[in-house]
């Protein structure tokens, strides 16, 4: 059980600046998630804290140890590969065992503990077999159980489930948060799936070209992303997004497109006040619309038309055309609407986002 | 499978299989002559009316006989085992370790070098010998067997190291990390996990080596002046062309039963060289 600290940390490759002074707290027991596109950093962080990668600047601690220039052997960590990284030639038995061997455990404690391992992942009838006898999910369980049999200080999970199949990938993203709860491990989990990083990390701390962006727990990130980037990352389907010019005019601030005019909530006005006259970027999440009946409030709605209608069963995902701005909207599944038809909605406008045009920074 | 992509199917099997049929002949005629001639009766190899390809007047192993007791075959034989082992050991060890270094570590430099150990292999031996014959000559070891071991390496080691690196490239990286941070030391990492996943490649290397080392001509030829020390192949010559005189019976028979180690040990290796044994160790 450990804290792990990163400061200032930086990598520079020849010509690329893959990570850019990442500075994070990751508390003990902590299971935190860096998500991003590919080429974001978050691999080669994660692989920093590894000890695979040398740190060009900056400062990893782990426990109360800094351990920039220790060899991975001496950190205390365990990692888990998306390709699994298995050892061909040595049974599943001999793969879990390999760590504790390194470190000269006696054998009667080995055997307990890759017992205890392959019990708690279920691998119990496998340990003669060699990989290549096994399939995906099986092979990811023996990666997994390589790592737990060490009781390492930290966990370090490389898109441990992107090499699988739909259906087994969430059902092992289950039973890592299983896992992680029984055995209370600092983890720091890699991956560029948004809805892996939501449903396994107590925080998600998101990456794009080697800057964080934004940590947080991941409803905080849902509801208020610091920036456009984020907004438009976490959630699926994705954010709205659609340029609209700030103007007063009845005594309140107006969010305007030759689409459509929809009227700023006063508990919002006052911080795009500045921005009057100007344009920013307005931010609508796909479940945050509906289709408009009497309840809703004229300002809260506008026209627009239905290109593509998605059943899901659960839900409808309407693609529709609001003045030349794309949209999604997630409606309920009794909704009965026509392509090419009109359809009018409305929109929760207490959950309006409003981003600098700019710096698309929320404001 | 419709009757006409069954035979078109057929078409093609037979195609390939005349296609191999001729190779076979190709690459197995030499040895198939060399065989018949080490039976032959020296009477019937040097008669004008005898037909080359078959035995017509009996055979005999008077030619094995001949070469066992009347040249130092045996003992060329053993010199040949004496050179090659250690020259093969010592030039898998330093190329494994090369080829580690340069595809693995990582170092300033790396790719540079690895283009440069195998351009010096480019550099032909028939170049090399003179400077060399030199260098053995003030090393002391002119016209014994270890000047060999000691040049051999230098032919192999070169090719192998090239050979090994492409080889272990195909290995994942992921593998070697995972045994890092499993607490293996790069020692314990290549021992345990690296060499045993590279088994095909130093097959591929270890035949290479062998090959070179037991089939070289030109170096014990120059090197080597006394029958005590001299090697198989220019031994089987030298003692076996008197003069304008060819013993083409002894000369043949001397040279299947050089043959022989490489082929037993291309027979023996090839089973483990074909099993891919990386074959479930990550996804591909």
């Amino acid at each position: 059980m450990a804290q792990v600290l990163m400061k200032d940390l930086n990598k520079k490759y020849d010509e690329v600046h893959a990570v850019k002074d990442v500075n994070l707290h990751i508390r003990d027991k902590e299971f935190v998630v860096l998500v991003g596109p590919s080429g974001c950093g978050k691999s080669t962080t994660l692989r920093m804290v590894a000890g695979l990668e040398e740190i060009t600047s900056g400062e990893i601690t782990i426990g109360d140890r800094v351990v920039n220039d220790l060899p991975p052997k001496d950190r205390d960590i365990a990692m888990v590969f998306q390709n699994y990284a298995l050892y061909p030639h040595m049974t599943v038995y001999d793969n879990m065992a390999f760590g504790l061997k390194m470190r000269k455990f006696p054998k009667a404690e080995i055997q307990k503990r890759v017992q205890e391992a392959a019990e708690i992942l279920g691998i119990q009838d496998l340990l003669r077999r060699k990989p290549r006898q096994l399939s995906g999910g099986q092979r990811q369980r023996v990666a997994v159980g390589r790592a737990i049999v060490r009781h390492p200080q930290v966990f370090l999970f490389d898109e441990p489930l992107s090499n699988l199949d739909a259906k087994l990938r969430v059902q092992m993203r289950v039973e890592l948060k299983r896992l992680h709860d029984r055995l209370e491990t600092t983890a720091i989990y890699v991956t560029h799936d948004q809805v892996e990083a939501m449903t396994l990390g107590d925080r998600v701390v998101v990456m794009k070209d080697g800057w964080v962006q934004q940590v947080g727990e991941p409803l905080e990130l849902y509801s208020r992303p610091a920036n456009k980037f984020v907004a438009g990352f976490i959630g699926s389907p994705a954010m709205n997004f659609a340029d609209v010019a700030i103007a007063e005019a009845d005594g309140g601030l107006w969010a305007e497109n030759p689409g459509f005019r929809i009227k700023v909530p006063a508990a919002r006005a006052e911080r795009l006040r500045p921005y009057k006259g100007q344009r920013v970027t307005l931010g609508i999440r796909p479940e945050d619309l509906h289709v408009a009946s009497g309840a809703d409030l004229k300002e809260h709605t506008f026209d627009s038309t239905v290109e593509v209608v998605e059943p899901l069963g659960s839900e409808i995902l309407l693609d529709i055309r609001a003045g030349g701005v794309p949209m999604v909207a997630r409606v309920d599944p009794t909704v009965r609407v026509k392509v090419h038809e009109p359809v009018r909605l409305a929109l929760e406008a207490e959950r309006l986002h409003f981003f600098d045009l700019k710096s698309e920074a929320a404001i | 499978m419709g009757p006409a992509r069954r035979r078109r199917r057929t078409f093609g099997l037979l195609a390939c299989y005349a296609v191999i049929g001729l190779f076979v002949i190709f690459f197995l005629f030499p040895p198939y002559w060399m065989a018949l001639t080490s039976f032959k009766t020296n009477q019937e190899i040097e008669s004008l009316e005898g037909i080359p390809f078959i035995i017509q007047k009996g055979a005999t192993l008077k030619h094995y006989q001949d070469l066992f007791t009347k040249t130092d075959f045996l003992l060329y034989f053993w010199n040949s085992v004496v050179v090659t082992v250690p020259v093969v050991v010592a030039s898998m060890v330093i190329s494994v370790l090369a080829a580690y270094a340069l595809s693995r570590l990582g170092f300033a430099g790396a790719g540079v070098i690895g283009t440069a150990v195998f351009l010096v292999y480019l550099v032909p031996d028939s170049l090399l010998f003179i400077p060399l014959f030199k260098i053995i000559g003030t090393l002391g070891l002119l016209n014994t067997k270890w000047s060999l071991a000691l040049v051999y390496p230098t032919l192999i080691v070169p090719f192998a190291t090239w050979l090994l690196i492409g080889y272990f490239a195909s290995i994942p990286r992921e593998l070697d990390e995972a045994a890092l941070v499993d607490g293996a030391n790069h020692l314990q990492m290549l021992v345990q996990i690296f060499l045993p996943v590279a088994v095909p490649g130093l097959i591929a290397a270890t035949i290479f080596a062998f090959t070179v080392s037991w089939s070289g001509f030109l170096y014990p030829m120059a090197f080597i002046f006394s029958s005590d020390q001299q090697v198989l192949t220019a031994g089987t010559v030298t003692s076996l062309i008197k003069g304008d005189v060819y013993h083409w019976g002894g000369l043949m028979a001397g040279a299947l039963l050089a043959c022989l180690p490489p082929v037993l040990l291309y027979v023996f290796l090839m089973d483990y060289y074909i099993s891919g044994l990386t074959a479930g160790s990550t996804k591909a």
